[in-house]
């Protein structure tokens, strides 16, 4: 009995070393959404014309996309990232035929024009959140991330950060072919 | 001298990348009710701006934490209380926002183990206090019988009396 | 050439190290005196060694020599020189090196100080100190090797992050390094106490004033850094229970809990197990700090940058010494047996409930600290513990400490009755109250938070002077009692007053302070917790290294004018980072704290946060008096006489003699190995 005692400090100290091992293989920093498999926060916000001349389109409700399987991404013109993982949803937008709705973040729709003019425009839709009211309901907390909504309007999956080739090859592509086969 | 002013602030704009136009004064908020502004200023310590490396919403110089002020104000005005605004923020950014886990399956162990351990600890120690008094028996559970240690303190004082003289 | 004569010393220490820590080892298993007798030569080489690479680091730092890729991400040529000496530790890389010099330095001192030592334990602390060298030295070599050069050399470097440069933030890494390092030399003694089976109360007494040494210098480290958090980093806050805070606290608190319990252990032979176990968990933590800081395991605004290699090592490291030490004591500690006695109003009694409150809150941060990461291991995803979780647990733990301390401080060894003192302390104890009340409501406000903290702040003092005064209470000739009552009481008195100090800054300030975050435009005034700033002045300023814009603010109190306070935003030269400077006006009953935040409407105002703090450095004033009292108590006069060096055998059986002032009779320890003490024939300390 008194050696079981005196090896409880020693078997405590074994279960802590193995969560720490454990914790050496996760990111602390990585935040899943707890929007996954819920419905996608419903919204209605103005749309970003797409040359200074384009205005007056009216609002942009997201129970247009109901029962289509869709892409959200949020970008903003002064993101670094943003710039690297563009290429990528240009190449989406061509390789798939899925609604891709651009959400501008938090930015000058100036700004956003002349960036998109610049680096080419994927975007089926492209939508104003100036205040950043809609990346709140969403769960945004950083630039660029981006949203993958099934047919019956529940998120499905969010990817934080830039997309990369990998992301697109291994994640993006296979699951919006997955939730479009399951659509029907 | 007033140019530079402005250059460095135009500066501090860029490094910091705030898009300040639009919010200029939201950021500063004003309660008319006394309890609405402590509940703010209390309620800024609770969450988590989640682009920091570990900073609450009342420390954070992210813009992001300015929107979640900007959204707290809001609500603590019309009306909702920290139950309200913690479920609201959770639903967004989950268990993580909170620097105060709430009570339930996953968090028990965290709030109720210190005062467990406590308890345990407390009851060993009467167990150990208790081992250690001078028993009246002649079997000491330390292993030396009493009467042995008691010769010796015998011999001991002896000595000691003998060096004092 | 420099650098690489630097790299080649520490491979030159690592050897020394081996042999540090399998000779002596070695020696004491085949009896071969020669070998145990390496183990003094064998420190200092590689102290020399060691110190010499940390020379040739510092070297590359002054003279800038940006060919060594640390030097040109740590350092800058507009770097001022103090930032570029204490620069050398501002990086993981460099730090490494830092603890392994600690290291050399700590285990060269256990040599030179040890003449009265038996060979044999000698032989096995300083081989234990070797092992745990040669993991710091391979660490340094294998994954953080500060000499590494660059190529092409770039014309200047990156610059040390401004965060650091600051004077508090400069010496506060030495003195945390010196305590965790510290740590280590008792938990060398402890591990050589459980490999030879026996603890004495002469060892016992060797390893006091190191400990105490050690933890004095963890003391001042945690408050420096709490001191620089609050100056620097511009939210008014002194303790955020962040993750590097806790890692740091920790073994602060298990320190603490050692200390008293070699208290016991030499005194009265008792909880010698305990002390074993204390002295590997003291140290143990720090290594585990050391762990979570650089591993990137948990998030924080403190953590080095993140390497997941370099935690897959240390966590080796950390499984194969503390995992090691305490198999060890499981297998072991059942020869460190006591067989004194004690009864339940005892100092021993009232020591061992100040350890387990101790220990108990350590686990509770530890828990606090960990939680997040167990939960996301387990795949319960992520959440997060912070200041309220620990504030809730840490707090009612800490307030039957507060009741304890000064009681137990005057109670007698072995038996004691308090019904003597019971009328005595109980008045004192409404005093306390007492007066707490008062002062709350003269000076602040009434609230009962307040009035309960400061009762038990008062109490602690109260007991603490009632005990100094019991103690003197018979003598004679006042003076020449106090000059003759040992050190170490004076220390643990003044000690215990700083904890009551420290608790009166932490309750006020927690309770009472102000904050309110404005919009200030030039001219604007604002009233906070009764004190009215003006915003007068909007300035640029140039610093050493940064460009700053300086606002400037009066402050008034009711028809007083006292004085100003500038808070600045800095931008500095070479890292573009910003970073906000504060402005505090400082005083020993409040603080008032200006914190700039952002420019509003395109420059003409600002967001301004104005925070008034009372009583906030009564904080470190405490744990400077804390500090004052473990290194008074380390120069008792009684540990330096530990006795006549050993000519013949260790088993020896002379007894030693110690009666105290009350004539409880005397310890002996059984087996022996102990030396005759000159007892200075006070009451036990």
């Amino acid at each position: 009995m008194n050696l079981l005692l005196k090896l409880l400090p020693l078997a405590l100290f074994v279960a802590l070393a193995g969560f720490l091992a454990k914790g050496l293989t996760l990111d602390p920093a990585e935040l899943p959404s707890p929007l996954i498999d819920k419905p996608a926060p419903a919204f209605s916000v103005a749309r970003l014309p797409r040359t200074p001349e384009h205005s007056g389109a009216q609002d942009f409700n997201s129970n247009e996309l109901a029962g289509q399987v869709w892409v959200l991404n949020v970008w903003a013109s002064w993101c670094g990232p943003c710039v690297q993982e563009h290429p990528y949803l240009v190449r989406l937008a061509q390789q798939r035929s899925v609604p891709l709705v651009g959400l501008n973040y938090k930015d000058q729709p100036a700004d956003a024009q002349q960036w998109l003019a610049r680096l080419g425009d994927p975007f089926t839709h492209l939508l104003d959140d100036r205040r950043g009211d809609v990346g709140l309901d969403w769960g945004v907390y950083g630039v660029p991330e981006t949203f993958v909504i099934d047919h019956e309007g529940r998120v499905r999956y969010k990817h934080v950060g830039p997309v990369d080739e990998a992301a697109l090859l291994e994640k993006l592509i296979p699951i919006i072919d997955e939730l479009q086969n399951e659509a029907g | 001298m007033r140019l530079t002013l402005l250059l460095l602030i135009a500066l501090l704009f860029q490094t910091v990348t705030l898009v300040q136009s639009a919010n200029s004064a939201d950021e500063i908020v004003s309660f008319d009710d006394p309890v609405q502004r402590e509940m703010y200023y209390a309620l800024l310590k609770e969450y988590r701006c989640l682009k920091c490396q570990n900073q609450n919403l009342s420390d954070s110089n992210a813009s992001l934490a300015g929107d979640l002020r900007r959204e707290i104000r809001d609500q603590i005005l019309a009306g909702k209380n920290q139950t309200d605004i913690d479920d609201y923020l959770v639903a967004r950014y989950g268990e993580f926002v909170l620097y105060r886990p709430r009570f339930g399956g996953k968090t028990a162990v965290l709030w109720i183990a210190p005062f467990a351990l406590l308890v345990l600890a407390l009851g060993a120690m009467v167990m150990i206090i208790r081992r250690h008094r001078r028993p009246q028996s002649d079997d000491t559970p330390g292993g030396e019988p009493v009467a042995a240690v008691q010769h010796i303190d015998e011999r001991l004082e002896k000595a000691r009396r003998l060096l004092k003289d | 050439m420099i650098p690489e004569l630097g790299q080649f010393a520490l491979i030159l220490a690592l050897c020394t190290a081996v042999v540090l820590a399998v000779v002596p080892l070695a020696g004491t298993i085949t009896g071969h005196t020669g070998w145990m007798a390496m183990a003094r030569p064998a420190a200092g080489a590689q102290a020399f060694f060691v110190s010499l690479a940390y020379a040739c680091l510092t070297w590359s730092f002054v003279t800038h020599d940006f060919s060594v890729l640390y030097v040109a991400n740590t350092s800058n040529t507009s770097l001022p020189l103090i930032y570029r000496l204490s620069g050398v530790w501002g990086g993981h890389e460099g730090s490494i090196l830092f603890w392994c010099f600690i290291s050399a330095l700590w285990t060269a001192a256990v040599a030179v100080f040890s003449r009265s030592l038996p060979q044999v334990l000698l032989a096995r602390v300083l081989s234990v100190l070797g092992f745990v060298s040669i993991g710091f030295l391979l660490f340094v070599l294998w994954t953080s090797n500060p000499f590494e050069r660059l190529f092409p050399v770039p014309i200047d470097g990156a610059s040390l992050n401004p965060l650091l440069q600051d004077p508090g933030m400069a010496i506060h890494p030495p003195m945390l390094y010196l305590g965790y390092v510290g740590f280590s030399v008792a938990f060398a003694f402890a591990v050589a106490a459980l490999i030879g089976g026996q603890l004495d109360s002469a060892t016992l007494r060797w390893m006091r004033p190191w400990t105490n040494i050690a933890w004095m210098f963890l003391t001042v480290g945690i408050s420096l850094g709490s001191w620089w958090a609050y100056n620097e980093l511009g939210w008014g806050g002194w303790w955020f229970w962040d993750p590097v805070e806790n890692a740091s606290f920790m073994p602060w608190l298990v320190g603490t809990a050692l200390i008293h319990s070699l208290a016991a252990s030499e005194k009265r032979g008792v909880f010698k197990a305990w002390t074993v176990l204390l002295a590997v968990l003291a140290f143990s933590l720090s290594l585990l700090g050391t762990f979570l800081v650089r591993s990137g395991v948990l998030t924080s605004v403190h953590s080095f940058a993140a390497d997941p290699t370099r935690g897959l090592y240390i966590l080796l490291f950390l499984g194969v010494v503390v995992g090691g030490s305490l198999l060890l004591y499981a297998v072991r500690a059942h020869k460190l047996t006591s067989t004194a006695s004690f009864e339940l109003v005892s100092r021993e009694s009232a020591l061992l409930l100040n350890n387990i409150l101790l220990v108990v809150a350590s686990a509770a941060v530890l828990l606090g600290t960990l939680y997040p990461l167990f939960v996301d291991a387990l795949g319960y995803g992520k959440m997060s513990v912070g200041e309220q979780y620990f504030n809730a647990v840490f707090v009612p733990l800490m307030l039957p400490i507060l009741l304890i301390v000064g009681l137990g401080a005057m109670l007698n060894w072995k038996r004691d009755k308090l019904s003597g003192r019971a009328v005595p302390l109980a008045v004192l104890g409404v005093a306390s109250i007492v007066l707490a009340a008062l002062l709350a409501t003269q000076l602040l406000s009434f609230k009962m938070s307040a009035v309960a903290s400061l009762s038990l702040a008062i109490w602690v003092t109260a007991s603490t002077v009632y005990g100094i005064v019991h103690r003197l209470r018979n003598k004679r000739k006042r003076l020449s009692a106090v000059l003759h009552t040992p050190a170490a009481f004076w220390g643990m008195s003044i000690a215990h007053v700083g904890l009551a100090v420290f608790t009166v800054g932490v309750a006020l300030t927690s309770i009472y302070t102000e904050e309110q975050t404005v919009r200030m435009e030039l001219n604007d005034d604002h009233s906070v917790g009764g004190y009215t700033f003006t915003f007068t002045h909007l300035d640029e300023v140039r610093g050493a290294n940064f460009d700053a814009i300086e606002a400037r603010f009066a402050v008034s109190r009711g028809n007083a004018e006292l004085g100003d306070i500038s808070a600045q935003k800095r931008f500095y030269d070479v890292r573009q980072d910003t970073m906000t400077e504060a402005g505090i006006d400082a005083g020993l009953t409040r603080d008032l704290f200006i914190a700039l935040g952002e420019p509003l409407d395109g420059g003409s105002a600002w967001s301004v946060r104005i925070q008034t703090k009372p009583f906030i450095r009564w904080i470190w004033l405490g744990t400077l008096f804390m500090a004052a009292g473990g290194l008074l108590a380390a120069l008792d006069r009684r540990y330096r006489k530990v006795g006549v060096p050993s000519t013949t055998s260790d088993r020896t059986a002379r007894p030693a003699v110690r009666s105290d002032k009350n004539g409880q009779g005397s310890s002996a320890s059984i087996p022996v190995t102990t030396r005759v003490s000159v007892p200075g024939g006070q009451t036990g300390l």
